[in-house]
C-alpha cells in the first residue's frame, strides 16, 4: 500500500527516528516545522475548509439529497446544469436530484470511510504491533507470520465477495476495510517497539516492577504517537480510493446515500452526453481531499523526521 | 537464501489451504444459487442439476473432494455457469490476457516511472521536475475508471487511432489503452517514490564524497546512487503487482478484453462457486509468489539484508 | 387468434400461413448494391454461455443458437411462424396431435441429413434428468405428453410424446389442446441436436472444433468476455439465400462504451443507454430505433403470510400505491425510449390478445392521485401517520432510477417512505423466491407469443408467481382459457381481478431501444420477441 511506502523512509532507519518522548516541547518543535512547510500548511487549511464546508454547506442547500426536481426530469442536459437560479448550484444528477447536496453527503461519507478505516488501523494495528514487538520471541514470530498470511490473501477479491454475498451496508464496508487496513500499521508499530523496548526509560519502568501491559500502554504506545499519526493520515486517502473502487463496482453504500466514488463513477458513465458537471464536481472534491491528505501526511513526516533538522 | 525461500513456502501452503476453506465457507453461506434464473426452476430439475455437480453430497465431503482435486490433480472442477467449460479452461483463457496487459503495464510503469523520477530528482526544481511532479500528483488520484472511458473517447472516437475494445489475440492496438489505463497511477507513484528516494540518496555523504572525487555525473548517478535509491521502489513492486490483477476488473469491463478480472466478477455475481474458488486460489498463489520475488529482489539489491 | 378458426374441423391439413414464399431468408430487393464486406457485428451485454440448444436460457446466447441451429419453424419478420426444417405440418381436430414433414434438403453442417430422430433425441435430451436443463420445464409447458413426469424422474425419457414415424416424419402428442403449439417451435429448447457428436464429445461438443449444427452459420470462435464468431454454413438448406458471410457477437459490458464503439463503427448494433434516446433520435434519426419488446416491468407485492408489513395486506393501500405511480413520468421522463405505460400485465402486442380496459388506465394522473390519497386516508395512513415500505431491486442504473423516482412520488403524494435495498441479481432471485420481502422489482418476458405466457404467472401454483398471489377465480379462468373458444374472455377477467387485488403493480411495457448502422437491412422490427436471424439480414453499399 501507498502508506507503507510513504512511511518507508521512517522504518528503514528506525533507530534514527526521533521520538518526542518528553512530550510537549518536542511536539511543539514538530509543530513549528510543520508550519514552515508551506505546501503542507496550505493543504491543511484547504482540508479544514472542505470539512467545514460539509457541515456548513447543507444550510445553503435548497434541495435535499433525495428530493427530485420534477421540472428537470427528462431534460437534465437542458435544465439540470449548475445554476444559482434553480438552486442546483452543482446541477442535478441523472434523475433530477440536487448534486450540491449529494456531493456534500458523498464527501461526508468518503471522509468517514477514510477516518473510520484509519481509526481501526490505529487501534488494532498499534495494540497488535506493540504486543508483538514488546514480547518478541515465539509470540512475535507467530503474530507477524499471521500478518504475512493475511497480506497474501487477494483482499480486494475477498472484499468483493463479502459485499456481493452479504449485501452492501456501511457495516460490511467497514468490516472489509478494517480487515486489511491494520496490517501495515502493525508492522510499523512492531518495528518501532523493538527499538523502544531497549531504551533506558522502558528498562527503568520494568525495573520498578510495572506489568508488561502497563509498560506497553503507559510508556511505549505514547512514544509511538508520532509515527502512528503520520501513518494514520496517509491511510485515509488510501481508504477513500479503496471505497471509490468498491462504489464503481456498484457495491458501495445504499441509495439514497452516496459517496464521492459512487458520484464519480456515475458521472464518468455519462460524460460523453454533455452532462459533464456530474463528473467534475465530485471529482474536484475527491482530488482535493486526496491531495491535501497526501501533502499533510508528507508534511507531518517531514516535521517528525530528524533528517531535516 | 534457499532456506529463506523454503521457509516462506512452508507458510504459503497453509495460507492457501486457509484461503480455500474460507472462500468455500463464504460460498456456502451465501444466499442465491448458481442455477437460479429469472424463470424459477422446478424442484425436480434443480435436484437433477445439484446431483450433476455433486452438490447433493454433505458439505464436508464436497470440501474434502474439492481440496483433493485441487491439490493432487490441479483440477478446479467444472464451471457451474458455463456448461461447456471447466474452471481450468476459464482461467487458461482469461489469465494469459490479464497477464499480457498486466505485464506490459508493470514494465511500462516501472521503466517510465523510474526514469521520470530520476530525471526529476537530478534536475530538481527545473521545469522538468515541476512537470514530473505535476503529472504524478494528478495521475495518482484520478481513478482508472475515469481514465479508461476518457482514453476510449479520445483515441477511438475522436482520433480513430485505436480500437475501443476487444482483445483480438493480443494485437498491439488492443493492448495499448489497457496498459495506459492500468499503469497510470502506479507509474505516478513509482516516479514519486524514485524521486524522493533519489533526492535523499543524492544528499547523502558518500555521494558528496563521490562528487568531490570528481566522478562524472552519470557515473555518480548510475554507479552509486541508483541502487540504493531503488530499494523503496522494489518494495513497492509487490503492491503494484497485486494492483495489476485487481485493476483488471476495471480494464475488462471497459475494454472487453476477456481477462480474469471480469471472469471473477461475473462468476461472483452468478454464484459460480467453482470458478470463484479457482480464481481466488490462483490469485492467492500469485500474490504469495510476487511478495516472495520482491523480497528476494530486495535482498539482492540491498547488501545489508541477510536472508 | 386465427388458428381458432380451424377448431372443430376433422383432421384438417394445415399448411401454416399458406405460401412457402414466406420461408424466411434475406429479402434483397432488385437493384440493391450489396456491401462488399458482409459481416454483422452485434453487441451483447454479457458473455455468451454454452451454445447448447437444450440448455441455453438467456436472450443473447439464444440469438447465437438460432444462427447455428434451426427448429421446425422459425419466427418470421412479423413474429408469425414460418416453415424452417419442417416443410409443413398437419394437426388433428382437437389440436393435440401434430405431424411434421421434414424438409429433404435439411442437412447438418457435416453433411448428414436432418431426421425426425434428431428431434426425438433432442427433445428427450431436454427433459432427461441427466441433462439437468434449466429449461426442461419448457417441454411440459408447451404440452408435450409426459414431459413433466420425465423431468421429475417418474417415467423414462422414451415415454415422451414425440416419435419419428420415419426419417422425415415427426409426430408430437400434446397433453392438452394447444392451437398455439406451432408458435413455440422457434424456441431453442425444441431445436434438433446432433446425437453422434454429443455422445462422442460430451460437454465439449459445443466447442468450435466439435460443434455440428443445422443452422445457416457454423461456429468459428467463442472467447468469453470478448466475442463469438460464426461463418456461413455451405451445407445449410437455404444457403443460396444467405447474404451475411460472418456474424460476430461482441461482449461489451458497459452500454456507454457500446455506444462509443458503435459511433466509431466497431459494432453494427448496440443498445441505447437509458435516457439517451431523445438526443440520439434527434441527432441520428435513421439509425436510432425504438420497437416494442415482449416484456412487462412490474413491482411484486408479497401476498404471502411471510410478509410482515400489515399495511400492504390492506387492498386499499396497495391500490393507492399503484395509482400514485406516475407512469408517464417514468416512461417519458426517466426511460425516454418509447416504452409504454402499463396498467395491466400481459403485453398489448401479444398475438391474438385484446388488452382489457383497466379503469385506472383511462383516468388522468390527477384523478389517480386524488383517489390514491382518498384510499390511503381511508386505510388510516397519511402524512401524519407515515408508512414505511421496504423495496428490493437488483444492481443496475435503470432499476435504481425507477426505484428512486417512484419512492419520491410516493413520498410526496402519500407520505410513504420507500426504503431501498440494492442487491445483486442472484440474491434478489433468491430473496424473491423465498418471499422474504415486502415489495420487489420484477419483470417478465414472454417465452412464446400468446397471452398465457404472461398470465399463467398469476396461477397460484406457478413456480414463477413471485408475489405469492392466490385467487381461486383466477386459477379457474386460467384453466378454462386453455380450451376456450375465445380465451380473451377469461384473460380480461384475470386482468380485471388482478388489477383489483394489486398483487403486482405493472409499470411499463418494454421497448428495445437500439442503434443500428444505416447499411444493415432486414431486421425484424415488427417481431415483438425480436427473434432475429442473421441469415435474414444483409448490408447494402453506402
Amino acid at each position: 500500500m501507498l502508506a507503507d511506502q510513504r512511511i518507508e523512509t521512517l522504518t528503514r532507519h528506525p533507530a534514527e527516528v526521533v521520538v518526542p518522548q518528553k512530550g510537549r516541547s518536542l511536539w511543539m518543535d514538530a509543530g513549528r516545522r510543520f508550519m514552515r512547510n508551506r505546501a503542507a500548511l496550505a493543504s491543511l487549511i484547504v482540508l479544514l475548509c472542505v470539512v467545514a464546508f460539509t457541515f456548513i454547506g447543507p444550510f445553503f442547500a435548497r434541495w435535499s439529497i433525495e428530493k427530485i426536481d420534477w421540472t428537470v426530469v427528462g431534460s437534465v442536459l437542458a435544465k439540470g446544469f449548475p445554476s444559482i437560479e434553480t438552486g442546483h448550484f452543482f446541477g442535478t444528477d441523472e434523475v433530477g436530484r440536487d448534486l450540491y447536496s449529494r456531493v456534500i453527503q458523498g464527501t461526508q461519507v468518503s471522509l468517514m470511510v477514510g477516518i473510520v478505516g484509519s481509526t481501526i488501523a490505529v487501534i488494532v494495528g498499534t495494540i497488535y504491533g506493540a504486543i508483538a514487538g514488546y514480547f518478541g520471541g515465539r509470540l512475535d514470530s507467530i503474530m507477524m507470520r499471521l500478518v504475512d498470511i493475511i497480506y497474501s490473501i487477494p483482499y480486494m477479491f475477498i472484499l468483493i465477495l463479502l459485499l456481493i454475498i452479504f449485501g452492501r451496508s456501511f457495516i460490511m464496508l467497514f468490516v472489509g476495510i478494517g480487515l486489511v487496513s491494520w496490517l501495515g500499521m502493525s508492522r510499523v508499530v512492531r518495528g518501532q517497539t523493538l527499538t523502544l523496548k531497549n531504551r533506558e526509560f522502558v528498562e527503568a519502568a520494568i525495573a520498578t516492577g510495572a506489568t508488561p501491559l502497563t509498560v506497553i500502554f503507559r510508556h511505549i504506545v505514547p512514544n509511538l504517537l508520532g509515527i502512528v499519526a503520520i501513518y494514520a493520515t496517509l491511510l485515509i486517502p488510501e481508504m477513500i480510493l479503496l471505497e471509490s473502487f468498491i462504489s464503481f463496482l456498484g457495491l458501495g453504500v445504499q441509495e439514497p446515500n452516496t459517496s464521492l466514488g459512487a458520484l464519480i463513477s456515475e458521472g464518468a458513465r455519462t460524460m460523453q452526453y454533455g452532462t459533464i458537471w456530474q463528473l467534475l464536481f465530485p471529482l474536484a472534491f475527491f482530488v482535493v481531499i486526496l491531495f491535501t491528505f497526501f501533502f499533510v501526511g508528507d508534511g507531518l513526516r517531514d516535521a517528525l523526521d530528524p533528517k531535516d533538522r | 537464501m534457499i532456506q529463506f525461500i523454503l521457509r516462506r513456502l512452508a507458510v504459503a501452503i497453509p495460507t492457501l489451504l486457509v484461503l480455500i476453506v474460507i472462500s468455500f465457507i463464504l460460498m456456502k453461506v451465501a444466499p442465491g444459487n448458481p442455477f437460479a434464473g429469472e424463470r424459477t426452476v422446478p424442484q425436480a430439475v434443480l435436484d437433477n442439476i445439484l446431483a450433476r455437480y455433486g452438490l447433493d453430497k454433505p458439505e464436508w465431503q464436497q470440501l474434502v473432494e474439492y481440496v483433493y482435486n485441487v491439490v493432487f490433480r490441479l483440477d478446479f472442477g467444472p464451471s457451474f455457469q458455463y456448461r461447456d467449460r471447466t474452471v481450468n479452461e476459464i482461467i487458461g483463457q482469461g489469465f494469459p490476457v490479464t497477464f499480457t496487459y498486466g505485464a506490459w503495464a508493470f514494465v511500462f510503469a516501472t521503466l517510465i516511472g523510474v526514469s521520470l523520477g530520476i530525471v526529476a530528482a537530478v534536475r530538481q526544481n527545473s521545469w522538468l521536475d515541476y512537470l514530473a511532479v505535476g503529472f504524478t500528483v494528478g495521475a495518482q488520484v484520478i481513478p482508472n475508471f475515469v481514465i479508461a472511458p476518457i482514453l476510449v473517447l479520445v483515441f477511438t472516437l475522436w482520433l480513430r487511432w485505436l480500437p475501443g475494445g476487444g482483445w483480438n489475440g493480443g494485437h498491439w492496438s488492443n493492448v495499448i489503452m489497457p496498459v495506459i489505463a492500468l499503469s497510470t497511477s502506479y507509474l505516478a507513484n513509482i516516479a514519486r517514490i524514485t524521486r524522493s528516494s533519489m533526492l535523499e540518496v543524492l544528499s547523502s555523504n558518500y555521494i558528496r564524497t563521490a562528487r568531490a572525487k570528481g566522478l562524472p555525473s552519470y557515473q555518480v548517478i548510475f554507479g552509486h546512487a541508483l541502487r540504493p535509491a531503488l530499494l523503496p521502489v522494489v518494495s513497492y513492486l509487490g503492491p503494484v503487482f497485486v494492483g495489476m490483477v485487481t485493476g483488471s476488473v476495471v480494464i475488462d469491463l471497459y475494454f472487453s478484453t476477456g481477462g480474469i478480472g471480469q471472469a471473477f466478477v461475473n462468476s461472483a455475481l452468478n454464484r459460480d462457486y467453482s470458478t470463484i474458488l479457482g480464481i481466488t486460489i490462483l490469485l492467492g498463489a500469485l500474490t504469495i509468489t510476487a511478495n516472495l520475488v520482491v523480497d528476494i529482489l530486495y535482498a539482492w539489491i540491498d547488501p545489508k539484508i541477510q536472508l | 387468434m386465427k388458428l381458432h378458426a380451424f377448431l372443430g374441423a376433422a383432421a384438417v391439413a394445415v399448411t401454416l400461413l399458406g405460401s412457402t414464399a414466406l420461408t424466411n431468408a434475406a429479402q434483397v430487393p432488385e437493384g440493391t448494391t450489396l456491401a462488399a464486406e458482409q459481416v454483422f457485428k452485434y453487441r451483447v451485454l454479457d458473455n455468451i454461455n454454452a451454445i447448447d440448444p437444450q440448455i441455453v436460457e438467456d436472450v443473447d446466447t439464444s440469438s447465437v443458437v438460432r444462427s447455428l441451429f434451426e427448429g421446425l419453424y422459425n419466427s418470421g419478420a412479423d413474429g408469425n411462424p414460418v416453415p424452417a426444417v419442417a416443410e409443413s405440418h398437419t394437426v388433428n381436430a382437437d389440436n393435440t396431435v401434430y405431424t411434421f414433414k421434414i424438409r429433404d434438403a435439411a442437412k447438418w453442417s457435416n453433411g448428414d441429413p436432418v431426421t425426425a430422430g434428431d428431434f426425438v433425441y433432442a427433445w428427450q435430451r431436454a427433459v432427461d434428468p441427466a441433462t439437468a436443463s434449466n429449461y426442461a420445464y419448457f417441454v411440459g409447458l408447451v404440452g408435450v405428453v409426459n414431459a413433466d413426469a420425465i423431468v421429475a424422474g417418474e417415467k423414462p425419457v422414451t415415454d415422451l410424446g414425440v416419435k419419428a414415424i420415419d426419417d422425415k416424419t415427426l409426430e408430437v402428442t400434446l397433453s392438452f389442446s394447444s392451437p398455439w403449439f406451432i408458435r413455440t417451435l422457434s424456441h431453442a429448447t425444441l431445436f434438433p441436436a446432433p446425437k453422434a457428436v454429443i455422445e462422442a464429445k460430451g460437454i465439449d461438443w459445443t466447442k468450435p472444433e466439435n460443434i455440428v449444427g443445422n443452422g445457416a452459420y457454423t461456429l468459428v470462435e467463442n472467447t468469453p468476455g470478448e466475442r463469438v464468431v460464426a461463418k456461413r454454413n455451405p451445407n445449410y438448406w437455404d444457403n443460396e439465400h444467405t447474404v451475411i458471410e460472418e456474424v460476430q457477437w461482441l461482449t461489451i459490458n458497459d452500454e456507454n462504451q457500446g455506444l462509443t464503439r458503435w459511433r466509431a463503427g466497431e459494432v453494427d448494433q448496440t443498445d441505447v443507454p437509458a435516457g439517451q434516446y431523445p438526443a440520439l433520435e434527434a441527432e441520428l434519426p435513421n439509425e436510432t430505433y425504438s420497437v416494442p419488446q415482449f416484456c412487462t416491468y412490474y413491482f411484486d407485492v408479497n401476498m404471502t403470510e411471510k410478509q410482515t408489513n400489515e399495511a400492504l395486506k390492506d387492498q386499499r393501500v396497495r391500490e393507492a400505491l399503484n395509482l400514485a405511480i406516475d407512469r408517464d413520468v417514468i416512461v417519458n421522463g426517466v426511460l425516454q425510449g418509447g416504452q409504454t405505460p402499463a396498467y395491466s400485465f400481459a403485453h398489448p402486442l401479444t398475438a391474438g390478445y385484446i388488452m382489457p380496459n383497466i379503469p385506472a388506465s383511462t383516468m388522468t394522473q390527477a384523478d389517480r392521485d386524488a383517489k390514491a390519497v382518498e384510499l390511503m386516508t381511508a386505510a388510516g395512513y397519511g402524512k401524519d401517520k407515515p408508512l414505511s415500505i421496504n423495496y428490493i431491486y437488483n444492481t443496475s442504473e435503470a432499476h435504481k432510477k425507477i426505484a428512486t423516482v417512484v419512492g419520491q412520488m410516493w413520498a410526496e403524494k402519500l407520505g410513504v417512505t420507500l426504503v431501498l435495498a440494492d442487491m445483486e441479481f442472484q440474491t434478489l432471485l433468491d430473496t424473491r423466491h423465498e418471499k422474504n420481502y415486502e415489495m420487489a422489482r420484477d419483470a417478465w418476458c414472454g417465452d412464446y407469443n400468446e397471452a398465457s405466457t404472461f398470465l399463467s404467472l398469476l396461477d397460484s401454483k406457478s413456480d414463477q408467481n413471485n408475489s405469492g398471489y392466490a385467487n381461486a377465480d383466477v386459477d379457474t379462468f386460467l384453466a378454462e382459457a386453455k380450451t376456450s373458444q375465445d380465451p380473451n374472455v377469461q384473460y380480461a377477467k384475470i386482468e380485471e381481478q388482478t388489477a383489483k387485488d394489486v398483487p403486482i403493480m405493472p409499470v411499463y411495457f418494454y421497448a428495445k431501444v437500439f442503434m443500428q448502422s444505416a447499411n444493415v437491412k432486414g431486421w425484424p422490427f415488427n417481431d415483438v420477441e425480436q427473434n432475429w436471424y442473421a441469415k435474414d439480414l444483409y448490408k447494402v453499399a453506402e
